[in-house]
């Protein structure tokens, strides 16, 4: 799948631009050559192409500022940048602007052991933090699968989760305030390690605003204390709805694990190859359920866990006896993605969210699926927030197969929104389900978000065309959404 | 629609055509909080209910006009509570008034603000529309986190009609530890606290005395009193004293609400450096300080600004603000989203901001 090219504007000015943005940037932080700026077309979702006019890597605040004020001023469009890691495509450029890479801005300036926070630039590595934080016995909670490699910067762009988010909570929770500049370059604060500010809470409102709303150039991060230990059940049932009820008496005796984790048979099997984590081959589900805290606290929760799980009908139940096993109990479910593609040429993930009490059903819904768009899909599951990760295998190089799998995952999608779920639980909107935005909420509600978006940035110039679609495009939608399955012109791209 | 929405929404769109402003009232119990505004009341205790509580999805959906009590009731019946402890006063708030204002209690440093427990809400807005934002489940990034905004906007936006919100197991067990101490060495153990693993949820220290509340399973408070020290409190005893300062019914709190008073709450980076001679009482691991202080109000405010915090003037406002100034960018923000949701200022006008 290659790139829309970028929209030739007038050559005139365009070279106006690029002579502007060399006066602010050092001469290796713009890049303009199609060779430099191919790497930037797409971000973890390489479905969503698209080139951009020029790639600029600011290394200063100021330096942000000052690109922001010249495309402000000339009307070019801002697609913001951590490390491409997203899953949606919010990271795609636009074909009239430019990339802002925010991955120069990667100082820690500062660990505060006593406040327990961390100022940090938005270019610094999720786990760097911890890293930077580990030798006072401190960590950054949110930890993504990308947690490696995404940004920072780009964790507070997507409200990013991760698996120990039940317990610890999303990045919205973890992040105490905000530095940036609007588009027109104005410097703004949120929140700061005070708890409360005054006025409205516009940290929270920025937190998962898809670089639509801000450009942010400093993060005042929590930092909490590292547990003592950390053991992981792991148990197996013959039945997906087992392992679900499962999961409800968890909560129901009291029970708020640091982790909670479901994955079906088909993608047990398809990691185990990979990362031989000693997983029960023949279960159609296993679930793992993690315990944190002093050694008597664990001590009391797991026995209590085990008892819960065994009642509910777990047909084996293992728990780690070292901190290599319980990782490597782990190393299965954090590398459910990169397995997914070695069992197949393409994976599509997808990231609804719905009331627990549905798993059942949706994954049986699912199955049909499979049938009907003759594809395979296995599923990992955030099971304690009901955030379900089914990975659509297909091939992108036979015909038809990926608008099959875009076609299978917008279905999941409306499934979750009309069990009183929602079409993403932590990996954005983006490009991808712009569509079905349409589908979770009404013209006035889209209507607000577009208030929101016209009080922060009125030109619509930063990630415009990202995270909430304008009417005319559901209106197209609707119409599409009328001939599911016969779709009109079902080889012209739609996006 | 039900008929006490639909009546809502009447009174709102009359409001709106006539551009005459409403102010949007529970019970009252916050009447004191936010600067004066003016407006017609709209009381929104017709608008009453649990709609839906899932003790297994960690979700209750209720409508704004619901007290606080009936909630919390609900919830203990199967174990369960808001974490936030949100503040009554003395008496029953309506859950609207509680989100609508943001306000949190003793928890809040270790478990959480209002906001942190808002999965979704709906707002009746300037229109009369009805709109939907966020939803009942923990995760959801779809659209911008307009429910989140709405907690601590003081209806400014619009009337929050109903809320979702996530709600967590009681503690299987608490302990409060007391200890003498005074101001500075105080502060200075919240501070070597902070970093450890240990399962406190809430600290306070006034007069010479700090409280130390425990939370969790047995055994971690157990391995957490003999580390700590201290004598601890009957349970009935710690109950009482803990929602004294939840409630602000304890002393303090109703000596510095005499009139001729000025009551500072301050709200300012945990670490910050004590003016042990100043504050009267801190709380949420020193990031909450109160304050009786007859000084000028820009002088106190200079000053916590200097640490990177911010002064509410809690009781006895009168010329001054309640709240504290905000940066001109930010308050530009405000006027933008306000006459983007509210072109004509008939919700609650002036009460976040003057004059808006």
């Amino acid at each position: 799948m290659s790139a829309v090219p970028a929209t030739p504007q007038e050559p005139a000015k365009t070279r106006d631009l690029l002579a502007a943005l060399g006066r602010i940037l050092a001469l290796d932080s713009l890049l303009s050559e199609r060779e430099q700026t191919a790497p930037f077309d797409c971000d973890g979702l390489a479905a969503f192409r698209q080139a951009p006019l020029a790639v600029t890597l600011p290394q200063t605040e100021e330096q942000v500022r000052a690109i922001l004020q010249l495309c402000s001023k000339s009307g070019v469009p801002v697609v913001a940048r951590g490390a491409g890691t997203g899953l949606s495509g919010g990271a795609m450029p636009c074909a009239d602007g430019i990339v802002l890479s925010l991955a120069k801005l990667n100082r820690i300036l500062e660990i505060d052991p006593v406040a327990c926070i961390a100022r940090v630039q938005p270019g610094v590595r999720n786990l760097g933090v911890s890293e930077a934080a580990a030798p006072y016995g401190l960590y950054y909670a949110p930890d993504p699968s990308s947690q490696i490699a995404c940004t920072i910067g780009g964790n507070v762009a997507e409200n990013s989760g991760g698996v120990h988010c039940l317990k610890y909570g999303l990045t919205v929770h973890n992040v105490l305030g905000l530095r940036g500049y609007t588009i027109d370059g104005e410097p703004l604060a949120f929140g700061g390690a005070a708890l409360d500010t005054a006025g409205l809470d516009l940290l929270a409102l920025t937190i998962g605003s898809e670089g639509l709303l801000v450009v942010v150039t400093e993060v005042t991060l929590k930092l909490v204390p590292k547990p003592k230990l950390a053991q992981v059940v792991m148990a197996s049932f013959d039945d997906v709805v087992k392992a679900g009820d499962a999961v409800a008496a968890i909560i129901a005796a009291g029970i708020i694990p640091a982790g909670l984790e479901m994955m079906d048979r088909k993608a047990t099997n398809a990691v185990e190859p990979f990362v031989k984590a000693g997983y029960d081959l023949t279960a159609e589900a296993i679930l793992l359920a993690e315990s944190d805290g002093t050694p008597g606290e664990v001590a009391d929760e797991i026995t209590q866990l085990e008892q819960v799980v065994r009642a509910a009908g777990s047909t084996q139940c293992v728990v780690s006896r070292s901190e290599a096993e319980r990782l490597r109990f782990w190393s299965g479910r954090k590398n459910a993605f990169p397995a997914a593609g070695r069992v197949s040429p393409d994976y599509y993930c997808m990231d609804g969210t719905i009331p627990r009490k549905h798993l059942g059903r949706v994954l049986r819904a699912i199955e049909d699926m499979e049938k009907k768009y003759s594809l395979r899909c296995m599923n990992v599951f955030h099971a304690g927030d009901g955030n379900l990760h089914p990975l659509i295998l297909f091939d992108a190089n036979q015909p038809g197969e990926w608008q099959r799998a875009d076609q299978f995952g917008a279905e999941i999608l409306e499934l979750c929104v009309e069990l009183g779920g929602t079409i993403t639980g932590e990996h954005g909107v983006g490009i991808e389900k712009i569509n079905s935005m349409c589908v979770q909420f009404s013209p006035q509600e889209r209507d607000a978000f577009f208030a929101v978006k016209h009080a922060f940035d009125p030109g619509g110039l930063l990630n415009p065309g990202k995270a909430i679609p304008a009417l005319a495009r559901c209106a197209e939608y609707g119409r599409m959404h009328v001939h599911r399955g016969q779709l009109p012109f079902a080889d012209l791209p739609r996006f | 629609m039900e008929a006490a929405l639909a009546q809502m929404r009447d009174r709102i769109v009359a409001a709106h055509r006539a551009k005459s402003p409403l102010r949007l009232r529970g019970a009252g119990t916050k009447d004191f909080y936010g600067e004066s505004v003016a407006g017609e009341p709209l009381d929104t205790r017709c608008h009453s209910g649990i709609i839906d509580y899932e003790p297994t999805e960690l979700v209750i959906t209720v409508r704004c006009g619901t007290p606080l009590s009936v909630i919390e009731a609900t919830l203990a019946e199967r174990g369960q509570f808001l974490p936030f402890e949100p503040p009554a006063f003395g008496a029953d708030p309506t859950i609207g008034g509680v989100i609508a204002a943001g306000l949190s209690g003793p928890r809040r440093a270790f478990a959480g603000a209002a906001r942190d427990f808002v999965l979704g809400a709906s707002l009746l807005d300037a229109n009369g529309e009805l709109l939907h934002f966020g939803g009942q489940v923990m995760k959801n990034v779809a659209g911008f986190d307009v429910s989140r905004l709405l907690c601590g906007s003081l209806g400014i936006l619009g009337l929050i009609t109903q809320v979702s919100l996530k709600v967590l197991p009681k503690p299987r067990a608490e302990a409060t530890l007391r200890f003498e101490q005074d101001a500075g060495k105080a502060f200075d153990s919240f501070n070597r606290l902070r970093s450890r693993p240990l399962p406190i949820s809430a600290t306070c220290w006034h007069d010479g005395i700090v409280h130390i509340r425990l939370s969790g399973s047995p055994s971690a408070l157990r391995a957490a009193r003999e580390s700590l020290g201290g004598a601890m409190l009957d349970n009935d005893a710690a109950q009482t004293w803990w929602q004294a300062l939840r409630n602000q019914t304890h002393a303090f709190f109703s000596d510095a609400a005499a009139p001729g008073q000025r009551l500072w709450r301050l709200s300012v980076p945990p670490a910050a450096p004590l003016d042990v001679s100043a504050v009267d009482l801190f709380e949420w691991s020193g990031a909450l300080r109160w304050m009786v202080s007859d000084l000028p109000a820009d002088t106190v405010r200079a000053r916590v600004e200097k640490i990177g915090g911010s002064a509410t003037l809690w009781r006895g406002h009168d010329d001054a603000t309640m709240f504290h100034p905000l940066a001109p960018a930010t308050l530009a923000l405000h006027q933008r989203l306000k006459r983007q949701f509210d072109p004509h200022g008939i919700f609650n006008r002036g009460r976040l901001v003057r004059g808006l």
